[in-house]
């Protein structure tokens, strides 16, 4: 392997280094010392750590060979506690055996990949940016350590730098036969006097890659099947106590508190915090906080969401979608009313979709210690991040941001829910109260479900135009509901080519709280997309998968991955007696084609999903077990929201309250297998977390179109709805 | 607030706390044992599924006083001393856990079903199983988890 350091290399001094890593620099040393955190207004201080230790800020390297590097990003079981590492790892030549791997600490200066605006930085685990935001980092962090090994090497040995290379934690001078391990080198690393930005082509050759695409196992999966790993729920610290709260029965209403003496004067309790819209109760154990919050007598104001129902606003939808004025433009290419007007055959269908929840395992939760001074804090939080690294407490205490420290745990589950850190600063609150004691907040399950954040309600209009030879000439796309891209994710067509297309979005609201929930908007917009084009398709006498092939024209990726999901999926073979195969195409980052193979029980109208197919082109794939890993629990969490999952509102109140209610997929209505190939690619990462979660409502709903004759057009498929469909 | 002793892992606790509270809560916060995960405190998701006498056990619904008659308590921690009975080895091999939390109330079911059925049919693992939820979707990784389990403990019988 070699590599050029002339042309691209862009030097970068020292002063530039730091200067790029903001108002903080943090250096490692080379000799197991811990991270070492400057201000770098101490120019001084930032000399000194530059000479006394060798960088980089992501790495750390002792004498015996064992290498530390930090990941930046939540780990929520997508397993960036691997794949980032591996990146790294990749390109500084390290003996993955010797790899440790640690969260970094939450500073987006030094440890965010970049933002949504030019030239900024984000730690935030959320649209399955991770792999994709942070490959080229990773890779230019883990050359520029390995620059350092080289020219510390090149010192060493009084050798040019352009006759050493690397291999596994090793820098070698062939020439005269010396090797020396990366650990041996650590009392001889200096910095050199410039670090080179690299550009891509400085970077290893993906035909030269030990680590990518290589079956490694997760780092952190032997901690997890034997109670080790930490869960920020999992915390105790010394003197710590437990804070709850009780939340309104309207999302937003406000408790006026009429037994305050009662519960100051029940066991354990140490203190009422009251907020906006709850109450908080602090006790010296979690029972003596959670028997408080069920005595809590609390008056509740109205708020908006007060006589609001859920199943009944479809109509009102419904109407929205046919008033003249048009909503907010999503897309628009050619012309869709023209396309309209001129078909040979147009097509319009109202697809719909109910509430649904996280349902994370771990509800939601976080420890926080206020110091008595109330200047400085600590937070322990499973939390998919954010634009502020600190969650909001700086703001919360009125103290700086690096007067907030924050251990980010493993998540519990994340699904969009961890990406708003509302109950970290309730903890906060409470934290602030009890200083300087740390204070636990648990969210029961039943706070968990009843103030979640839910999946918007949708109603989707979508109309269709033909030609003559049965063409799509144009797709149009009006989405109804509350939460502006949270419903309007995923709407567009980039992959078809239909000339005219128009997509748009009504706004409704009705103070229900919302969120992003696994592919947002994609679920339902997918689903209303892949399920109209079937039904296209079924007009016209035209094969699902050959009416795909002809929109998928101009976007080969695309169509691959729709070609070796009917090749693997045997499309054409003749089907079991009762059951038939539905397909649907995704793009979420990553572009994926699934097919699914159903049955029917006609008398109870349950829908069992026999077998799920998925082929799927993700760029470079960095693990491709955890890809395929990816593709099964999203399939899961799939089958389980499109088939169980309802979250239903009356007179403004959540009528779900636990897991009772909640149904999720269990393990005796899985498929008997999910099948997935990646095709090989070397184009950039692309995410794989929400792709195959879209997929499954349009490939379920058009096998039912093929096997009933049965339109399928509201999420969830309950029981209810399939008996409904069946009878119509 | 009262005293009761009981036999977690082969050890003897004294914990002092409000009769009713649950296992769970003694187990998780005053026993530091937080290997067995709270989920939805109504033996719903099976997360807290721990062994009493050998059984599986919800211990969020579990009140602390019916523990203290010596029964065995057997929680993910005293599965083994190294992470490496049989079925958590074979999670390992399977890759199973995705987010990890449900594992624990996974591995503490799977356990119990290969104690008292050594040769489950695929029919019988997936009913058994039923009463623990994963989020994440990682139910065929843990199906091909305990037919590895079973295939190692049937050849090491």
């Amino acid at each position: 392997m070699k590599k050029s350091t002339s042309k691209t290399m862009s030097p970068m001094g020292r002063r530039q280094f730091l200067k790029s890593s903001g108002g903080v620099a943090l250096f490692i040393g080379a000799s197991g010392l811990l991270p070492n955190l400057l201000s770098c207004t101490d120019t001084k201080g930032v000399q000194r750590e530059l000479t006394k230790h060798d960088v980089t800020a992501w790495v750390r390297i002792t004498e015996d060979g064992q290498i530390t590097i930090y990941n930046p990003a939540a780990e929520m079981g997508q397993g960036s506690m691997t794949s980032l590492p591996v990146v790294f790892a990749e390109e500084m030549d390290a003996d993955w055996s010797k790899v440790h791997v640690e969260f970094s600490p939450q500073e987006a200066d030094m440890y965010g990949s970049p933002g949504w605006q030019p030239g900024t930085k984000l730690m935030f685990t959320v649209g399955s940016r991770t792999t994709n935001s942070y490959y080229s980092v990773m890779r230019k962090a883990g050359a520029q350590a390995r620059y350092v090994l080289l020219h510390s090497a090149a010192a060493h040995w009084q050798v040019p730098v352009t006759e050493l290379t690397t291999g596994p934690s090793a820098v070698i001078h062939e020439k005269s036969g010396q090797q020396i391990g990366y650990g041996a080198l650590v009392p001889y690393l200096t910095m050199p006097e410039t670090l080179p930005g690299f550009s891509e082509t400085g970077l290893k050759d993906p035909k030269d890659f030990r680590l990518i695409g290589s079956p490694i196992p997760r780092t952190e999966i032997p901690e997890k099947v034997d109670g080790r790993a930490l869960f920020a729920i999992d915390l105790r610290l010394p003197d710590m106590v437990y804070g709850v709260l009780e939340r309104g029965p309207l999302h937003g209403a406000s408790p006026t508190l009429t037994n305050e003496e009662d519960i100051l004067a029940m066991e354990g309790v140490l203190k009422i915090v009251p907020f906006d819209y709850a109450i908080g109760v602090v006790a010296n154990t979690l029972e003596a906080a959670l028997s408080a919050k069920k005595a809590l007598a609390i008056q509740w104001s109205d708020a908006q969401a007060k006589g609001f129902n859920s199943q009944e606003i479809y109509p009102v939808y419904a109407q929205m979608a046919s008033a003249p004025q048009k909503g907010k433009t999503v897309n628009e290419l050619g012309d869709m009313d023209r396309a309209w007007r001129t078909a040979a055959k147009t097509y319009e269908a109202d697809f719909k979709n109910d509430y649904v929840y996280h349902a994370q395992m771990e509800p939601l939760n976080a420890v926080v210690q206020v110091a008595q001074d109330g200047q400085t804090a600590e937070v322990w939080v499973g939390s998919q991040q954010g634009p502020d690294t600190k969650l909001g407490i700086p703001g919360l205490l009125g103290i700086p941001h690096e007067a907030v420290k924050v251990h980010l745990q493993y998540l519990g589950g994340g699904f969009g829910r961890r990406s708003m850190n509302d109950f970290v600063l309730e903890c906060g609150s409470l934290a602030q109260a009890m200083a300087p004691k740390p204070v636990k907040l648990v969210w029961t399950r039943q706070d968990d479900v009843t103030y979640g954040t839910f999946r918007p309600l949708t109603l989707q209009r979508l109309k269709a135009s033909t030609d003559a030879q049965g063409n799509l000439t144009g797709f149009s796309h009006c989405v109804v509901g509350d939460g502006g891209n949270l419903v309007a994710s995923g709407a567009r067509n980039d992959h078809y080519a239909i000339p005219n297309q128009w997509v748009e979005w009504r706004e409704a609201s009705h103070g229900i709280r919302l969120k992003h929930w696994r592919s947002v908007g994609h679920g339902p917009n997918k689903f209303a997309i892949e399920a109209l084009l079937d039904e296209v398709a079924l007009d016209q006498g035209v094969d699902p998968i050959a009416l795909r092939r002809k929109l998928m024209v101009n976007a080969p990726r695309a169509l691959a991955t729709l070609e070796k999901v009917a090749e693997i999926s045997d499309w054409n073979a003749p089907l079991t007696e009762g059951r038939a195969k539905g397909v649907a195409f995704v793009e979420h980052g990553s572009l994926g084609t699934g097919v699914c193979e159903i049955s029917v029980d006609r008398t109870s109208g349950t829908i069992k999903v026999h077998r799920f197919w998925i082929a799927l082109d993700a760029g470079v794939v960095i693990q491709p077990d955890n890809v395929t890993a990816q593709m099964e629990g999203g399939v899961i969490m799939g089958i389980s929201s499109v088939l169980k999952e309802q979250i239903t509102v009356v007179d403004g109140q959540v009528q779900q309250r636990n897991y009772d209610d909640y149904q999720l997929l269990r393990m005796q209505e899985v498929p008997d297998s999910i099948e997935t190939v990646i095709l090989p690619s070397a184009e950039h990462p692309e995410g794989v977390g929400e792709t195959a979660t879209p997929m499954v409502a349009g490939a379920i709903a058009n096998a039912f179109l093929r096997l009933t004759g049965k339109r399928l057009r509201h999420l969830p498929f309950t029981p209810e709805r399939v008996l409904a469909a069946l009878n119509s | 607030m009262a005293t009761y002793s009981l036999n977690i892992n082969g050890t003897s606790h004294e914990v002092d706390v409000a009769p009713g509270t649950s296992l769970l809560w003694v187990l998780r916060e005053h026993l530091g044992l937080t290997g067995t995960k709270y989920g939805c405190g109504i033996a719903q998701c099976g997360t807290c599924t721990i062994h009493v006498d050998g059984n599986p056990v919800r211990a969020c619904v579990v009140p602390v006083d019916t523990m203290a008659k010596g029964q065995q308590i057997k929680t993910i921690e005293g599965l083994s001393e190294k992470g490496d009975h049989p079925v958590q080895q074979a999670w390992i091999t399977a890759q199973a856990p995705q987010c990890g939390y449900c594992q624990s109330g996974q591995i503490m079911q799977a356990v119990a079903l290969l104690e008292t059925n050594p040769n489950p049919s695929r029919e019988e693992i997936k009913s058994y199983m039923n009463g623990v939820l994963c989020r994440c979707g990682t139910y065929l990784r843990i199906l091909k988890a305990i037919e590895m389990a079973k295939e190692q403990t049937t050849k090491n019988s």
